[in-house]
């Protein structure tokens, strides 16, 4: 993290001095990052708290702040499985003087949570911090990331109500986290330096050791698990995932019932997501008509898909009274032709 | 019809079948989710931009590139002598390179770690794409800022989504010049969904550390323990231990046609097809078994094999119209040897969610209907 005064400095001294390796190397590309360019972007927080803004927040300010900002997705005390999976919970008391999460190799753990996981506290300031709130991410203050992290460590049973979190203590607190030595390095997926030269792990040592044996392995196949039936239904139609010529093809799951089915959800999912059910309902009236008013009034007509499709995409006001149906060009082409033959067919 | 009716070419109508897809329930957010490449219908290495595979943390957007900037600095300012701003005018003028590599995303084949979970391989192993990447070594950005590598070990890169993602990556990677800033892929521009216009290429590396709209890189002497190698991309081991920074995806293979949710025409001869690539460099050798494991004969390798990237495999079957289990047990240049269930659950366990890279089967049956199992 670099601080506004020291680069200064070291832009001085570096003026005075010869550069020992090459750089620069490429007349007119690029240019040097003003002091405040670097200050605003870099704003990252490592394990040792290189970045760190100074600050401070108190749990109480931080149970507001998480009521206003954080609580509709991970609700009110951190629990909610509803948006993300929770923040808080899953830990005991024993947790916190050993710093290993027992629920983690016991199965009583039914679901990880935030601090059932992490061993860095920076990591959750550096997150929240760049990161929320999901609809405005950046917007909190660093006094306020202080304050909403307490909060959490309060729900944690980590620190007291009364807590005050601040850049003098935070290192402190990372000292009590329930899980912060249950972390290890000790694997090969690292493709750095080894830890043995400086680097993380054991320098790339694989954990698994088979032997490519060709004829003659082993007396007997043994099947561990085969494909539930709810699974084989739950990805739709398999036959619509495959080209219908070829050396295969895919396999019909659903049958045309449920395909036919499965393609209306489908299309509701569409025209939800284009912004359509805001206004129009499937057999009411919300502010425009409702499809079935819709497919009465254009029945038997032979250019009524066409005509749709144009008002779809146009707009239009005066057929239904005078509030007017803004013109949709962000809805695909294609999108608004299935759209409407779905309502013309009797939108399910 | 006359030429340039379609401006920009698109496949035939007939084709409406491959299409990147969600996998229902797996994520509640549809910022923060996943759609899986359709691998059963894809032929060669090269994935088409469209349908290379999606994975967001916090959405995705069509950056400006006119607008877009590169910025490197280092944690302190004794690491690298001049912290510089690159506009893509700027990066596009620098000498590049064009290369072929897999990316993966690290929970490929996660849902797959306790028990057969889902039933094509779309949705098992689709997670994974292939391209030509073309852009700039990070090597030759870093040493126009003057980088001091004695001290600068780890590289921080940060993009440009709403939650401005972070990895940490190991210098070693970068000095011998294989990670590069990409912004072509397939002869094209970067498509939106995969990083327009700059995404950062760690070959053999989870996807999640090629950082797309890579906004800044940042040199530091120590890894960062960010949310996604601190909190996710953690590896959860039987006695309740978390492998932190795992990257590397190792060897692994699968055979895409025939494969789960499919139904062989008839019988008689098939030519069975697959994909094989190594995080470790190139793919050496791919062995299929069509009796479950018990015996294997090699596959033939489509060439040139390249470093870090897919691998197609192609062996000749003649179906007999009795049951069958085909697998397929891919070998890098290392020696690593692909291994079974048993073998890897034997180390990881069931919950790890991450880099299972276990030998998939696919059971086939008097129907000809092709189905996920799991062979220990």
């Amino acid at each position: 993290m670099s601080r506004f005064s020291k680069t200064i400095l070291v832009l001085a001294l570096f003026g005075a001095s010869t550069a020992a390796v090459a750089f620069d190397n490429f007349k007119g590309v690029g240019r040097q990052a003003t002091p405040a360019e670097v200050k605003a972007w870099d704003i990252d927080v490592r394990p040792d708290f290189k970045g760190l803004p100074k600050g401070s927040g108190n749990v109480e300010r931080g149970n507001e702040l998480f009521e206003e900002k954080c609580a509709s997705c991970h609700g009110t005390f951190g629990e909610s499985n509803e948006v993300f999976t929770p923040l808080a919970g899953g830990t005991t008391k024993d947790d916190m003087k050993t710093g290993r999460v027992k629920g983690l190799s016991s199965g009583e753990l039914p679901q990880r949570t935030t601090f059932t996981k992490v061993a860095t506290i920076s990591t959750v300031f550096d997150y929240i911090q760049r990161a929320m709130p999901w609809t405005a991410p950046k917007s909190l203050k660093p006094d306020e990331v202080y304050a909403i992290l307490a909060y959490l460590l309060n729900l944690q049973e980590i620190v007291p109500a009364d807590f005050v979190l601040s850049d003098k203590n935070i290192a402190d607190v990372q000292k009590l986290l329930p899980n912060r030595n249950g972390m290890t390095t000790d694997h090969g997926l690292w493709p750095g330096a080894s830890a043995k030269k400086g680097g993380i792990g054991n320098g790339g040592k694989p954990d698994t050791k088979n032997k490519a044996c060709m004829k003659n392995c082993k007396p007997e196949v043994l099947i561990g698990s085969t494909l539930p039936e709810y699974a084989r239904t739950a990805h739709g139609e398999l036959a619509d995932q495959n080209r219908n010529f070829g050396a295969v093809r895919g396999t019909r799951t659903l049958g045309p019932e449920a395909a036919k089915k499965a393609a209306d959800a489908g299309t509701l999912d569409l025209a939800t997501k284009s912004g359509c059910m805001a206004c129009h309902g499937m057999k009411n009236k919300i502010v425009g008509p409702g499809y079935n008013e819709i497919v009465a009034r254009y029945q038997g007509q032979t250019d009524a898909e066409s005509r749709l499709v144009a008002k779809v995409k146009a707009g239009g006001q005066g057929v239904w009274g005078s509030i007017p149906m803004p013109p949709n060009a962000h809805v695909k082409d294609e999108d608004i032709t299935t759209l409407v033959k779905w309502i013309l067919n009797g939108s399910k | 019809m006359p030429v340039a009716t379609n401006p920009y070419g698109m496949p035939s109508k007939f084709e409406s079948q491959l299409l990147r897809r969600e996998s229902p329930g797996l994520a509640r957010v549809g910022g923060a989710s996943v759609s899986f490449a359709p691998l059963q219908g894809l032929f060669g290495i090269i994935t088409p931009s469209g349908l290379h595979f999606e994975r967001h943390h916090q959405g995705w957007q069509d950056v400006d590139p006119t607008k877009h900037r590169l910025m490197v600095n280092g944690s302190d300012d004794s690491l690298l002598k001049k912290p510089k701003v690159y506009t893509m005018d700027e990066l596009m003028r620098l000498p590049s390179v064009s290369r072929i590599h897999f990316i993966e995303c690290g929970a490929n084949t996660g849902l797959e770690w306790g028990n057969v979970a889902v039933p094509t391989v779309q949705y098992t192993h689709g997670m994974l794409s292939c391209s030509e990447f073309t852009g700039v070594p990070l090597k030759t950005l870093l040493e126009d800022c003057g980088v001091d590598y004695k001290k600068a070990r780890y590289v921080l890169a940060e993009g440009a989504d709403g939650s401005s993602m972070t990895r940490t990556i190991p210098m070693e990677m970068v000095e011998s010049g294989e990670v590069f800033v990409a912004y072509g892929q397939n002869g094209e521009m970067l498509r939106p969904e995969n990083g327009y216009p700059l995404r950062l290429v760690v070959p053999g590396v989870q996807g999640v550390s090629w950082v797309k709209w890579l906004r800044r890189i940042e040199v530091g002497d120590k890894p960062y323990a960010t949310k996604d190698e601190a909190v996710h991309y953690i590896d959860l081991l039987p006695n309740g231990l978390h492998r932190q920074y795992s990257s590397i995806q190792e060897c692994k293979s699968v055979i895409t046609t025939p494969s789960g949710g499919q139904t062989l025409v008839a019988k008689g001869f098939f030519n069975v097809s697959g994909l094989a690539w190594s995080g470790r460099g190139k793919i050496k050798q791919v062995d299929v078994s069509f009796d479950g494991g018990i015996n294997w004969q090699t596959a033939r390798l489509e060439g040139p094999i390249q470093n870090k990237a897919l691998t197609r495999f192609n062996i000749n079957w003649v179906w007999d119209g009795s049951p069958a289990i085909l697998q397929s047990r891919a070998i890098d240049e290392t020696g690593f040897v692909q291994p079974s269930y048993g073998q890897l659950r034997k180390v990881r366990g069931t919950k790890s969610i991450y880099h299972n890279n276990a030998i998939q089967s696919w059971k086939v049956v008097e129907s000809g209907e092709v189905s996920n199992v799991q062979v220990l």
